[in-house]
């Protein structure tokens, strides 16, 4: 094989792998991925079996601890609609009411239950670099 | 009033400091084969670090004797034409 | 003194303005004098911006809440360390920051260049006076840190209890030292396309800014992965966080960058790759900074603030569109002069390694941007998480690790098959038998961890047979003994050998990646005074709780008005391993409803974790005490009800009181127990690589000039029989 044919013979490998890798990755984002939804969305979409990634404030007088689980509701942003969730796992040093948060949420027997550390609480000053699931409660 | 003072102070510096070049009375402007000069310098260099590298790849055991003399031979070529055309441009200034 | 800076901000912005104009008259009409004024601009912009963030720094060291900045992050009991550093807690403050390093940078490349390349230097000051000039408008009509509120507040929020750190106060120097630093490369590059110079020259200048770069953002993501290990309450050290992996970006590229500039150095190859690598670096740097403080990606780092969006995304869309541009209507003074030799070459090695790690980037890349991609493919926002970037990474890294001990194995241009063949002999049966005694001792079956062993091992047999080759050559020569031969060996091959410390850093720290994510016990238990936990090999004791009120005597110094935490006693087989020491701090919070007392500690809670740290294991712990019991809480509210806000000593005196009610009667806490194996490699391949990477870049000195001085004075002499002398060693 003459030199330009290799050449051209090599392009087309390293670029049909690339295309390859591109193609599996685009395609398993897709499937992989949970839906950032509102309280109000997820009450009208939910279906059980698939999990959603919930964002919203955490309701003012829903935490309870009750044993290892962690009770709190969620409402949206703007207020409205509220969500129910029973949570087990790592719980970051910022959660409180009335931030922000975002859990990753399972719809199974009517009840929502989040997904265990997948919790996490978004810092409310306007420049904190805040953790990941920490791991402490908080009042 | 010190906060205005320390502002016309620093503008000041500022503008000693920038436009110093173009107070200066300039002498005349380089010659315009310096790039190409400092470049090849820095090829020259490189090259040399090339023919060093593949003797101690050679010494390293990652080339057999007849590969090594084939690769010494091309780059030690590749370095005298650098030094060649390096030579001419020396020449070319003392004209 | 805000009037001060905000004047400095208006004269450096008239500075930058001018400077890009002289610098670009300059270029364009051949006057040299006008680059050069263009050029003292920078320096002139670096003093002026150095007295802006001193009078900034100043500011917050006395307190002066006049100033928003302060008044926002800073408070009298903040401590002094955490005070000064409060500066660039605040998005004003982080954004004078980032100017300030940026013009300190400039100045430096422009002082080292101030000589050559004078075109390419000119359109590099416009670009980089560009940067700047952004940054500072940003900040006179957006963000102004000097901005102030008259009459002053008596006192500041406070700065975030979770930054109270030393790790995390200097990571985000050294990161925006990494981002800012990798704009010069960019702009070296844009100008050697636009002055139509891209020679050997400009390659040596540009590489050693590009190194800066990847090293300092090296260091910036190294600080904070250990920040985030050993501070913070997790226990983790990456979460595929879009904050974190907007920092690896540019280093990926940059790292591919290095090995590639390298080729296009040997061989006059990969002008276009390279190009646009230098300037995706430096728009992938951009981006970080913007992801950072704009909130579009819901990231736990959102700094909020949607205001700054529009302005980033102007400035990077016209960086991606100017780029491509350029490197398209360049494209033919970018064509290679040469064609690689033979696949079997470390140019060909290097160019694999290029690809794998623009791989890695777009991957990564793809993951974290995806929920906007999602949402503008499919109208639906959605997002991916740790174990997607996992299923990718891991491969993708195993590949990265294997190239980085077979190149060490190839000659440069042509390797010689049965040589090459023969010299990763010895390694790969390494590997081989490495994996085969994890398996065989016990070490559970999992592939990727075991991979990433079997390969680390390869890697470590290749590297450490170049040494021995290496030194074995040298002596040859000099006889010299052994450990002098090595240090000379190193020293007159500093790239090869530095480069292969790194290489062997960076493996050691992907094998303590590996162990420690495969391999790890955690726990999360609850426990009452004297009960146990058993995680993985170790038991772990709760022997008493601790409490401490008042900043002098909290441990950390980190200014929390009350922590409450326990007395931990490891042990393993019977065998006491360490006492540990965890708390958690409550800090005094700026919310009147939560009454006198209840304000003093209904701020951010923030844990302290313990840690017993080993070369083969870490322990670590934390906990999570309940302050909610009845009991506790009736303390909090009878306090409040009884004790005035104008009596703070008093309610101090209540918090003490609940000190010694937990201390008498302590609820079962919460812990979290994790044990490690190997997290220790991770930090010392971070030391190697950091190690390797100076051995690379430090300056060879005279001895080499003077050599090529006599070769080139023996080559006029006598072409060809120069041969034998002064390249005979290595």
């Amino acid at each position: 094989m003459n030199p330009a044919r290799k050449r051209t013979v090599r392009l087309t490998v390293a670029l049909s792998a690339a295309v390859v890798l591109a193609a599996a990755l685009i395609y398993t984002s897709f499937s992989a991925a949970s839906p950032a939804l509102t309280p109000s969305q997820l009450l009208a979409q939910a279906r059980p079996g698939h999990s959603y990634q919930l964002t919203g404030k955490v309701l003012a007088g829903s935490v309870r601890r009750s044993g290892s689980t962690l009770d709190f509701s969620i409402e949206d942003r703007a207020g409205g609609a509220v969500v129910p969730v029973a949570y087990t796992g790592t719980v970051p040093d910022p959660f409180r009411e009335g931030r922000e948060v975002i859990v990753t949420v399972e719809k199974r027997n009517g009840a929502y239950v989040g997904e265990r550390d997948s919790l996490i609480t978004k810092c409310p000053s306007k420049y904190s670099a805040g953790p990941p699931s920490a791991g402490k409660q908080s009042f | 009033m010190l906060v205005a003072i320390v502002t016309v102070l620093l503008l000041g510096i500022a503008i000693l400091v920038i436009s110093a070049p173009l107070r200066a009375t300039r002498s005349a402007p380089e010659p315009d084969g310096d790039d190409e000069l400092a470049a090849l310098g820095i090829a020259r260099e490189v090259k040399y670090r090339e023919i060093r590298d593949a003797e101690l790849d050679y010494r390293t055991g990652k080339l057999s004797q007849a590969d090594y003399e084939t690769v010494d031979a091309t780059l030690r070529s590749e370095a005298l034409s650098i030094l060649d055309r390096l030579t001419e441009l020396g020449e070319q200034d003392a004209d | 003194m805000a009037g001060l800076g905000g004047a400095c901000l208006l004269l450096a912005l008239a500075v930058c303005v001018y400077g890009i104009g002289a610098s670009l008259y300059g270029v364009r009409r051949s006057r040299p004098e006008f680059s050069d004024s263009g050029r003292r601009a920078v320096y002139a912009l670096a003093g002026i911006l150095t007295v802006a963030f001193a009078v900034l720094e100043i500011a917050f060291l006395r307190n002066d809440f006049t100033f928003n900045a302060v008044a926002d992050t800073s408070s009298r009991t903040t401590p002094g360390f955490y005070r000064a550093a409060a500066v660039w807690s605040s998005q004003e403050g982080s954004l004078l920051l980032w100017a300030w390093l940026s013009s300190l940078w400039s100045s430096l490349a422009l002082f080292l260049t101030r000589n050559r390349m004078r075109d390419v230097a000119s359109y590099a000051t416009a670009i980089l006076l560009g940067f700047a000039g952004f940054f500072i408008s940003l900040m006179v009509f957006y963000a102004n840190p000097f901005a102030t509120t008259r009459p002053a507040p008596l006192e500041g929020a406070g700065l975030d209890p979770l930054l109270r750190f030393p790790t995390m106060m200097i990571h985000p120097p050294m990161l925006y030292s990494g981002y800012t630093l990798c704009t010069v490369p960019f702009a070296f590059g844009m100008g050697a396309l636009l002055a139509r110079r891209v020679d050997a020259e400009w390659i040596g200048a540009v590489r050693r800014f590009a190194f800066a770069a990847w090293f300092l953002l090296g260091v910036g993501i190294l600080l904070g992965a250990r920040w985030s290990y050993s501070e913070l309450g997790w226990g983790g050290y990456w979460g595929w966080d879009a904050v974190e992996n907007a920092s690896l970006m540019p280093w990926l590229t940059g790292t591919a960058f290095l090995h590639s500039l390298m080729i296009q150095e040997k061989r006059g190859m990969l002008k276009v790759w390279n190009a646009s690598l230098v300037l995706a670096t430096g728009t992938l740097a951009i981006m970080g900074t913007f992801l950072v403080r704009s909130g579009i990606l819901n990231s736990i780092h959102a700094f909020g603030g949607q205001t700054l969006g529009v302005p980033f995304v102007c400035l990077i869309a016209v960086m991606i569109v100017g780029s491509i541009y350029l490197v398209v209507s360049r494209r033919g003074m970018l064509r290679s002069e040469h064609r690689l030799d033979s696949l079997l070459s470390r140019e060909s090695i290097f160019m694999a390694n290029n690809l794998v790690l623009v791989g890695l980037c777009f991957v990564i890349f793809w993951g974290t941007y995806f929920p906007l991609i999602s949402e503008a493919l499919t109208g639906h926002e959605a997002s991916v998480g740790p174990p997607w970037f996992d299923r990718y990474t891991v491969p993708l890294a195993l590949i990265l690790v294997l190239l980085s001990g077979i190149g060490p194995a190839i000659a440069w241009r042509r390797a010689t098959f049965a040589n090459a063949r023969r010299n990763l002999l010895v390694p790969a049966l390494l590997g081989l038998g490495t994996v085969a005694l994890l398996l065989v001792g016990g070490v559970p079956g999992d592939p990727g961890a075991l991979a990433m062993f079997g390969c680390g091992a390869f890697v470590i047999g290749c590297i450490g047979q170049e040494f021995q080759r290496g030194v074995r050559a040298r002596r040859a020569m000099s006889g010299e003994v052994p450990p002098v031969a090595l240090l000379a060996l190193v020293r007159r091959n500093r790239r090869r050998y530095g480069g292969y410390i790194v290489h062997l850093g960076i493996v050691v720290l992907f094998v303590g990646v590996a162990a420690s994510s495969s391999f790890k016990h955690s726990v999360e238990p609850t426990l009452s005074v004297g009960q146990s936990s058993k995680v993985g090999a170790y038991t772990v004791h709760y022997v008493r709780p601790t409490a401490t009120v008042s900043p002098a005597q909290d441990a950390a110094h980190t200014g929390s008005t009350l922590a409450l935490g326990a007395v931990l006693d490891v042990t393993k087989n019977g065998r006491h391993v360490a006492t540990l020491y965890p708390s958690e701090g409550f800090y005094a919070s700026d919310e009147p409803s939560q009454g006198s007392v209840g304000s003093l500690i209904g701020g951010q809670p923030v844990s302290h974790v313990a840690m017993d740290a080993g070369v083969t294991r870490d322990v670590w712990s934390a906990i999570a005490p309940d302050l909610e019991t009845p009991q506790l809480k009736r303390i909090v509210q009878i306090g409040n009800k009884t004790i005035p806000f104008a009596r703070p000593e008093d309610a101090l005196i209540a918090v003490a009181f609940l000190a010694r009610s937990y201390l008498q009667h302590p609820p079962p806490a919460q812990f979290h127990f994790i044990v490690s194996p190997l997290v220790m490699w991770i930090w010392i391949g971070g030391l190697i690589v950091i190690g390797g990477g100076l051995i690379a870049i430090w300056p060879s000195g005279l001895a080499l000039r003077r050599r090529a001085r006599a070769l080139a004075r023996a080559e006029s002499a006598q072409p060809g029989a120069g041969a034998e002398q002064g390249l005979a060693r290595v």
